[in-house]
């Protein structure tokens, strides 16, 4: 097999092997189902709330704050309407508001609401993809129900000064609930201290090793949600649906070793990342985007004047490099980004950006094959796309 | 690469190309954001294809062309309509999405050549000219719609079900256990699909109702809008004749439609725009074949100038209409009416 350098972590992740190993029994033998009284359905319970357990030493909160979901998404989605609703419904306001770079999970969640007679305020970002923390507090007046920034931006890797956004909110809506998408920031941050302020949490499994299909939303205590899902009243009746304990066991895995191996694994890929980065920096036509201080150790987001991005990743792809541009419709087909717009970039210059993300299976095996291959990639199309007379 | 579209003939391409040791790339084009219900761009249909590349083992990817195809084929479509002339939008998405900058594409990532499921053949004689021709199966010829070809592009064409008919299309694809096999074929303008194309066209710019005249010019009655009526079209005049009549002119300007009897609709000659050629000219005496719809039956006639001479009074081919000159089952090039 053609060596492939898998740099699209940001889309999913490999399993870890401590995740696959603490699934196993779970797809096997352990089979229950955690609601029963029953000696099978006990061992089944016991993982989960085992599982629990460590997810919420490794979140920073108490086991009864974990709520076991489905993915990303739907953590996303509990929070934003499940939290709006209860305020609506306790007086406590109708205004949501979250930062122009949300996840669709979170943006498409709030903007469901708008029929309801919620207002959405969307909160500016500057052209260095971090949140307007001015523009914030313009938003924060009145009856604020939901505020939701991300911990890190999928696309362009910024960090959000949550501590900030969560002082301010404090200060200015004290009734508000805030919500933190902390999806893309486990592998990067410890998310018990960087998420310390936001009332909701979310997180992913297969984002940090674990297995797709399942995440977890942290509720403090106290905060009270509508469920979307109704039923047998599972994860304190704020998710019913049978947990999916091998899922749940999986994530519990995969956050423990992450965040056991996160400080080294932070300097590792951030020299590999810094290296790509360098490496194409030396490449015309390439421009990093946003301000790449402020960004996590594995994502590095370029635009490539004047080559088409979707065209850019079918030549790389072709030479074995995964890499990602905006995000994909359901054909499959790429679309603008909304958080390129938002930082103020061109609808023709978004259509030029590319994302390499590293994690845990980079090396530097992959970062030099992407530095033989990309720039090849992009001096190609250029050549193509340029007028026949200059090209000779 | 392949152009697949999801349908029999792109999957039976790639399949063929494949099977002969050719590295191929599977393509579809997302062209239409709106109403998806057949053509070639729903999610089934970029599904479909996907699969069949999978099952052939190689790539496939998606471009996403939505908003070129607005601007450079429904957005023209619609005015033309508009103005009273009958566009011919798949020629249009030929020339400007598939073998324009799709073609575009493949030569930048380093294809030496595009193909699609089109009925055609591309020939390659001695001399380093490179001809195109009508298909085996001429009941499912498609060289009509690939007017504007030229030995630009067909350098770096193939059309490798034009030398299948479209049984032998189907069997291939059912031997090879295709999932597009059995798949219907999509008949209509992809993006009106289930709609009608008046609805389309009005639901855009609006109706342009006026009067229906005779070709003396007396009031026959009133219209609901221009762009239900085409040159040539009989049924739905929507005024009680007691002869047979038809479409023989719109006027644009004043939204006057004018009806006639079949003789009032023969002209001699009609004058094209934007005349391409394959290769090279025909000689000004030079017979040819002159086919002004899809699967329509040529005519004789020649070439002076700009405008096609028919050898016999022909039914008036009306502006925007498409017409293909044909040189036996050799297409030389064309143009649109004026």
């Amino acid at each position: 097999m053609p060596f492939v350098a898998y740099l699209d972590h940001a889309a999913t992740t490999p399993m870890r092997p401590e995740a696959r190993a603490a699934m196993e029994p779970f797809q096997g033998d352990n089979f229950g189902n955690p609601s029963g009284i029953h000696s099978v359905a006990r061992r089944a319970k016991t993982a989960l709330e085992e599982a629990r357990e460590e997810i919420a030493a490794g979140l920073g909160c108490r086991p009864g704050e974990v709520v076991i979901t489905g993915g990303g998404t739907e953590a996303d989605n509990l929070a934003v309407i499940g939290a709006a609703r209860v305020a609506a419904t306790q007086g406590r306001g109708r205004r949501i508001v979250v930062s122009a770079i949300e996840h669709k999970a979170v943006a498409a969640a709030a903007h469901l609401l708008e029929p309801e007679g919620f207002e959405v305020r969307v909160v500016a970002v500057g052209a260095d993809g971090v949140v307007d923390l001015d523009d914030l507090d313009d938003a924060l007046t009145g009856s604020v129900a939901v505020v939701s920034v991300m911990l890190v931006n999928n696309e362009i890797g910024t960090i959000q000064p949550l501590a900030a956004v969560a002082e301010r909110v404090r200060a200015r809506a004290p009734g508000a609930v805030l919500h933190t998408d902390a999806v893309q920031a486990v592998p990067w941050l410890d998310v018990a201290a960087a998420a310390a302020g936001a009332d909701l949490i979310s997180v992913s499994a297969h984002k940090f090793g674990g297995p797709k299909g399942v995440g977890a939303l942290v509720v403090r205590e106290g905060i009270e949600l509508e469920p979307r899902l109704v039923g047998g009243g599972q994860e304190r009746g704020l998710r019913s649906g049978t947990v999916d304990v091998a899922g749940a066991v999986g994530l519990a895995a995969a956050l423990s070793a992450t965040n056991a191996g996160r400080a080294a694994e932070v300097v590792r890929v951030g020299r590999l990342r810094d290296r790509l980065a360098a490496g194409l920096a030396v490449v015309s036509g390439v421009v990093p985007t946003g301000d790449r201080r402020r960004v996590v150790a594995g994502n590095h987001h370029v635009r490539v004047t004047g080559v088409a991005a979707e065209t850019l990743l079918v030549a790389l792809d072709r030479d074995g490099v995964c890499a990602a541009a905006g995000s994909s419709c359901a054909s499959g087909a790429l679309e603008p980004s909304h958080v390129l717009a938002a930082m103020g970039m061109s609808r023709d210059a978004a259509r030029e950006a590319v994302r390499f993300s590293l994690g845990s299976a980079s090396t530097d095996a992959d970062v030099d094959y992407a530095l033989e291959v990309v720039p090849r990639a992009i001096e190609r199309l250029w050549v193509a796309a340029a007028p026949v007379a200059a090209a000779g | 690469m392949v152009a697949m579209s999801g349908g029999v003939d792109s999957s039976v391409a790639a399949a063929l190309l494949a099977d002969a040791g050719h590295d191929v790339t599977g393509v579809t084009l997302r062209l239409w954001g709106g109403v998806t219900d057949s053509g070639c761009c729903s999610v089934g249909d970029v599904e479909d294809a996907r699969r069949v590349a999978a099952q052939l083992g190689v790539p496939h990817y998606v471009f996403d062309e939505a908003e070129e195809f607005e601007a450079r084929v429904v957005t023209p479509y619609v005015r033309a309509y508009d103005d009273g002339a009958t566009p011919n939008p798949c020629v249009a998405c030929n020339q400007e999405l598939k073998f324009g900058r799709l073609l575009d594409r493949a030569r930048a990532l380093g294809f030496d050549a595009l193909a699609t499921g089109h009925h055609a053949r591309v020939r390659r004689g001695d001399d380093s000219v490179v001809r195109l021709a009508r298909a085996r199966d001429t009941a499912k010829d498609q060289s009509y719609v690939l007017v504007g070809l030229t030995q630009r592009e067909l350098g770096h064409l193939a059309f490798p079900v034009g030398e299948l008919t479209k049984a032998e299309v189907r069997a291939q694809a059912s031997a090879a256990g295709l999932r597009t096999a059995d798949k219907p074929e999509s008949m209509d303008v992809c993006f009106v699909a289930r709609r009608d194309r008046v609805e389309f066209v009005e639901s855009r710019v609006g109706a342009r109702p006026g009067v229906v005249v005779d070709v003396d010019g007396h009031e026959l009655g009133r219209h609901d809008g221009i762009a239900r009526f085409t040159v040539g079209q009989r049924r739905g005049l929507g005024v009680a004749l007691g002869e047979r009549q038809y479409v023989v002119d719109v006027d644009r300007r004043t939204h006057v439609v004018t009806v006639g009897p079949p003789e009032a609709l023969l002209r001699d000659d009609v004058v094209l725009r934007d005349l391409v050629f394959t290769h090279t000219r025909p000689a000004p005496d030079h017979r040819l074949a002159v086919q002004v719809r899809a699967h329509g039956t040529p005519v004789a006639g020649v070439l002076d100038g700009d405008r096609v001479r028919f050898v016999a009074p022909a039914p008036r081919v009306a502006p925007g209409q498409i017409v293909a000159l044909y040189d036996g089952d050799e297409l030389v090039g064309g143009g649109s009416a004026c």
